[in-house]
């Protein structure tokens, strides 16, 4: 018997799955249709992760069915089973952080755990055979890499390139993409489209997890939306619009601070265009213009070098400046020295050469808290790793790196806990840090609460520049919405903001001037309004060269 | 003659490094701290004497020496896989363990608690320390392959390849299929075996099990493999290099150029500079040491 396309590939029913306290998955199903491309969308830490890797063999659920159909389009149940036989079954899953051996080449990751070995009693690898069918399956998929190449030298984009290639090499009839557009700049990102067309047109059932609507509505068929661990809605892509799947993500209306997101999700590149035509007007505003006419930058930097632990150049002398009331964009893959340029302005990392200068005075070489006293406050990248002590109170990391200012003085200086619990009760009423509770550990709030946190000890006191880095990463539609906000709100009041994202579309609603960062350098800058995916997408893969 | 003379020396004393340092290779290979090997070559050392002695005959104590160090590499494995354990504090654990456990059970098998009596070895008595007993004993052959064959195995076979991966990224072996907690229990237990084999050539070769007879080569073999970046080659080399300093302080001991402490502090001082990236940088496994996951 022939699988019928529109036959069920894939259903998951009531699906539970807890980790110690946290309940992941409960009851969350789902029905995949063979051939269809479908979207399982939620905001991060509703489950999605956690149900896909429970279909991929990862984890056994607490309870719940999984069925798979075979080849034949018949459904067994195969609630529990192992990595090995998920893939053996053809499901395969393309995991958000890669799943990949740097140390090893394309071909040896390709066929690691199912090695082709020569004939013999000593089974000695084959990788001249693995090399061979790494490339003729790279041809046959257009999935170009060169197989004898260590991953630890591809690009993110090759290496995904090479997650999915791994998937298929396996036998995969069913690949599960874990926010696959993360890392991709624009190019990459319409090229992996392209590829997932091509095998729904050859019969593949694609999965993709994800938290970006216009992606939904790009590229699938059928959208299930999850909801703290339950699948709240199946959506057929062509009856639904972008509000509608938000509204079910959320479980209420949503003010949509990425508008232009979605406009560009159902406008094409045609709204880029558009937008930019009726943007002309702004560009002769001063703060649009690609160097700022405003007579005293609140924040400039000049000629800045700063290395890393691979490359004495992470940051190849770059200059910018920045004005009070402007928001610099940042834009470009990760790992091209933004990292690097905003630990150094922060303080944490070292400056080989050029300076740093807050509001004209230097301070290339001064300590983080004189910094912060200068008026720099910075939402780092990870928050987990420098924006709070997880096990800290939320009143307590309210107060880190300005736990000298609530001290009581004196000889014993030991800490006011009065005017602690004072600030905490403030800044969670301003910030809308949820639950209220001020002795709560940071550990205890989702995401988006943490990063609440940390925004409201930066942006809740007098600054005049900040850095923020990824400011709404891993964080839900609602607390994006609430930190657009309220960098909006700091860059009317006057702040001068340097703002990194890997979020192309964060950069574009926020930024009054745009630049790309690709090999540490700034390749373009642009006023905003001469800035769409399609101008900045060649910068950011370094296809373009600036002028 | 010199030269040869100075040759076989230092191979002399180059063989159990090069036995330990393999097992080093292995076990920091698949992402379990090497520390352990001064533990095993104890172990293997004092299984050694124990077959050797009552088996009247040098291969069983090569088979029990070998189990002597698989057996403390299992209790590592299990601590440190099965249990998660802290990897340096096990392996300090298992070092101090097998310090007592072999002086406990020469007391019990020998009634000593300095040495063992005289047990079998290889090769003519007395043979002397020329390059024909050398090249008599089976130690020094198995010593000389143990690093090229451990190098095939780790990139030319599948379990290689998997040592590699699971010492790297053992999620994504994971993800594809591969029982990790396996391939790390056997990555440890080869370990344990060739460092094993290492204690196994010194008893053999001075035909008694002494008190804490290994005296720091474990850890010379562990400075080994990470002066020689964990890559099988560059560790045996390593071990050479090691051992020849060694054969030059006892050659000019007489002459009393410098202190022969500071020739003994040569490897643990170039593993200091190794480490320190002034040659080249050193990048270990990238899961090494961490377990859980």
């Amino acid at each position: 018997m022939m699988p019928t396309p529109g036959a069920p590939a894939i259903r998951l029913t009531d699906i539970h799955k807890s980790f110690g306290p946290v309940r992941a998955n409960r009851g969350a199903s789902l029905e995949v249709m063979r051939g269809e491309i479908h979207a399982l969308v939620g905001e991060n830490g509703a489950g999605k992760s956690t149900l896909m890797r429970a279909l991929s063999g990862m984890y056994a659920p607490d309870s719940g069915r999984m069925e798979v159909a075979d080849a034949d389009g018949i459904l067994h149940e195969v609630t529990g089973w192992s990595t090995a036989e998920a893939i053996a079954a053809g499901v395969g899953m393309v995991h958000q952080h890669f799943m990949l051996v740097s140390t090893l080449t394309v071909a040896e990751n390709l066929m690691l755990g199912a090695e082709l070995t020569k004939d013999g009693a000593l089974r000695v690898l084959d990788t001249a055979r693995a090399a061979r069918e790494v490339d003729a399956l790279s041809q046959r998929t257009g999935l170009r890499v060169n197989a004898l190449q260590r991953v630890s030298e591809l690009s993110v984009g090759e290496a995904q390139r090479v997650e999915i290639l791994k998937a298929l090499y396996r036998g995969a009839r069913t690949l599960i993409l874990d926010e696959p557009t993360a890392v991709l700049s624009p190019p990459e990102v319409a090229e992996l489209w392209q590829v997932l067309r091509h095998m729904r047109a050859r019969g593949e059932t694609i999965v993709l997890i994800t938290h970006k609507l216009d992606e939904v509505m790009s590229i699938s068929d059928t959208v299930t939306v999850m909801r703290h661990g339950r699948t709240t809605a199946r959506l057929r892509t062509a009856d639904t619009t972008p509000p509608e799947i938000a509204r079910e993500m959320v479980g209420r209306d949503v003010v949509l601070a990425t508008e232009m997101r979605q406009d560009a999700a159902m406008a094409g590149e045609g709204w880029a265009v558009a937008r930019d035509g009726e943007s002309v007007a702004p560009a002769s505003d001063a703060r649009s213009l690609g160097t700022s006419s405003f007579p005293l930058p609140a924040l400039e930097v000049r000629v800045l070098a700063v290395g890393n632990a691979r490359r004495t150049r992470a940051v190849d002398d770059v200059s910018f400046s920045i004005s009070p009331g402007e928001i610099l964009g940042v834009a470009g893959v990760e790992g091209n020295g933004q990292t690097e340029l905003i630990e150094a302005i922060a303080g944490f990392r070292q400056v080989r050469s050029g300076s740093i200068l807050l509001d004209h005075r230097d301070i290339t070489h001064t300590a983080v808290r004189a910094r912060g006293q200068a008026g720099l406050s910075h939402i780092p990248e990870d928050r987990h790793a420098r924006g709070l002590v997880l096990d800290y109170s939320i009143a307590e990391n309210l107060i880190l790196g300005q736990q000298h200012r609530f001290a009581r003085g004196g000889f014993l200086n030991t800490l006011d806990g009065d005017r602690i619990a004072d600030n905490a009760r403030r800044q969670i009423a301003a910030f809308d840090i949820r639950p209220n509770d001020p002795t709560l550990p940071a550990r205890a709030l989702s995401g988006g609460n943490q990063q609440k946190i940390v925004v409201a000890r930066e942006m809740g006191r007098d600054f005049r520049v900040l850095l923020a880095a990824q400011p709404t990463r891993g964080v839900d539609v609602g607390a994006i919405e609430f930190i657009h906000a309220q960098l909006r709100g700091a860059r009317d009041a006057g702040k001068a903001i340097l703002l990194v994202s890997a979020d192309l579309a964060e950069i574009l609603a926020l930024s009054d001037r745009v630049a790309v960062m690709y090999g540490g350098r700034f390749v373009v800058v642009l006023p905003r309004a001469q800035a769409s995916e399609s101008v900045l997408g060649p910068y950011m893969t370094g296809a373009e060269e600036a002028a | 003659m010199a030269a040869l003379l100075f040759l076989a020396q230092t191979l002399r004393i180059a063989i159990p490094y090069l036995f330990a340092a393999a097992g080093g290779v292995v076990s920091e290979r698949a992402g379990l701290i090497g520390l352990t090997l001064e533990g095993y070559m104890l172990g293997g050392a004092f299984g050694a004497a124990l077959g050797s002695y009552y088996g009247h005959s040098a291969w069983i104590g090569v088979l029990s020496g070998i189990g002597g160090g698989a057996l403390l590499a299992l209790v590592y494995g299990v601590s440190a896989i099965r249990f998660r354990a802290d990897q340096v504090v096990i392996g300090i654990a298992i070092n101090l363990l097998a310090i007592g456990l072999t002086r406990f059970f020469l007391r019990l098998a020998f009634g000593s608690s300095s040495n063992s009596p005289r047990v079998a070895g290889f090769g003519a008595e007395h043979a002397g320390t020329g390059v024909s007993a050398l090249l008599s004993n089976p130690m020094i052959w198995l010593g000389v392959i143990a690093i090229p064959v451990i190098g095939w195995v780790l990139y030319r076979t599948p379990f290689g390849l998997r040592v590699r991966a699971v010492g790297e990224h053992p999620v994504a072996a994971r993800s594809v299929g591969i029982p990790v907690p396996r391939v790390r229990y056997s990555a440890v237990i080869l370990s344990g075996i060739l460092a094993g084999l290492g204690g196994v050539y010194l008893v053999l070769d001075q035909h008694q099990f002494t008190d804490q007879m290994t005296a720091g080569r474990g850890f010379i073999a562990l400075a080994a493999t990470i002066f020689g970046r964990w890559d099988p080659l560059r560790v045996g080399l390593a071990c050479l290099l090691f051992a020849a300093a060694e054969t030059l302080q006892i050659q000019l001991q007489g002459a009393q150029l410098i202190p022969s402490q500071f020739v003994e502090m040569i490897p643990y001082v170039l593993t200091i500079v190794a480490l320190a990236g002034v040659v080249g940088r050193a990048v270990p496994p990238a899961a090494l040491g961490k377990v859980a996951e």
